[in-house]
């Protein structure tokens, strides 16, 4: 299967590739003063794609072949509450880790 | 006296990216097992992780490659997995744009969702941090999250058997990236920027290439900027 690739062109074009996205703003944009209007929606970056990546595969997990799973739901529900609650991003996962491996022994 | 606080604040850093570490491991494992079962040898495993340093592009890149792709749609795919990396470089300009271009390059190279998510918390709760701080910090931050993800991906090339799947080790991303978001809400916009993301993630799915993240992550961030105009403007006399 892999041998059908040259994977040491996939591993540098991707390298190359992954910088160039990771610099293409703060690399050539630099310190010239950005618009407001950007800048008002750059605030929102993080806050608007790091959900937007998990919730397809909380909702469709691949491990259970694409079917909402309780404990998944469960873990993702509760890393949400205790984040918001306690602010703090430690306490969050563990709350996570907790109710998933608890979940998916309550679902064996 | 300013170096002192700045080594300080580099420590801070290391301090707040090492919980990070404990989902990193058992993630770059993962993808040392699946990389060696698909065909790749530890070397290659271990280019790959120190090249790219990321974790979603490179198990897509995996995927594509064990159905057979072909090489430009394995490409296409991965780095599409990684626009959202030109978007996290962006959002770092008003913070980091006046930095020297040596460090610029340096933190772009070290982008990655767990250390930027940190430091940008960090930066948004103290604007008066000076610029080389806000660099050591960022540094910091992402110094235990790479390390751990160059070593444990070896290791796991090394290991190369299959881990049991009731370990769930692909549930270590959405209960990472879940943890860092929830502290980020801390005005309505920033909620309806996030509800708005998910819900437009959720429709889009089915586009090809991961596009559907690109455009959740652009309608998230127009919410955003709307309802903080919103909220600005009624707040005003």
């Amino acid at each position: 299967m892999i041998d059908n690739y040259n994977i040491w062109l996939i591993i540098i074009v991707m390298g190359l590739g992954s910088f160039g996205l990771r610099f293409v703003f703060l690399g050539l944009v630099g310190d010239r003063p950005l618009p407001d209007w950007v800048i008002r929606h750059l605030r929102y970056t993080a806050v608007a794609i790091l959900p937007a990546l998990v919730a397809p595969l909380v909702v469709w997990p691949d491990a259970t072949s694409g079917h909402l799973d309780p404990a998944r739901m469960a873990a993702a529900i509760a890393t949400l509450g205790v984040g918001l609650w306690s602010r703090n991003v430690l306490a969050a996962i563990a709350a996570g880790v907790v109710v998933l491996y608890a979940g998916l022994w309550l679902t064996v | 006296m300013s170096s002192s606080s700045s080594k300080s604040v580099f420590w801070r850093g290391v301090r707040d990216g090492m919980p990070f570490t404990l989902v990193i491991a058992p993630f770059a494992v993962l993808f040392g097992v699946v990389a060696t079962e698909a065909g790749l040898n530890v070397f290659e495993v271990l280019s790959f992780s120190v090249v790219v340093i990321a974790g979603a592009a490179q198990f897509t890149a995996l995927q594509l490659m064990q159905e057979n792709a072909p090489t430009v749609v394995v490409l296409a795919s991965a780095l599409a997995v990684n626009l959202r990396l030109a978007m996290y470089s962006a959002s770092l300009v008003p913070y980091l744009g006046k930095a020297p271009l040596w460090q610029r390059a340096l933190v772009a190279y070290l982008t990655v969702d767990q250390s930027y998510a940190t430091a940008m918390i960090k930066y948004e709760n103290e604007p008066e941090m000076p610029l080389n701080e806000k660099v050591r910090y960022f540094i910091g931050c992402v110094i235990p999250v790479v390390t751990v993800w160059y070593i444990t991906s070896m290791i796991g090339a090394l290991v190369g058997t299959a881990l049991p799947d009731g370990l769930a080790i692909d549930f270590a991303v959405p209960i990472t990236f879940l943890a860092l978001t929830a502290p980020m809400l801390r005005t309505l916009a920033h909620v309806a920027a996030a509800l708005v993301a998910v819900a437009t993630a959720l429709v889009f799915a089915f586009l090809p290439y991961n596009l559907g993240l690109i455009v959740a992550g652009i309608a998230g961030m127009m919410t955003g900027a709307q309802v903080e105009l919103w909220m600005t403007r009624r707040a005003a006399p």
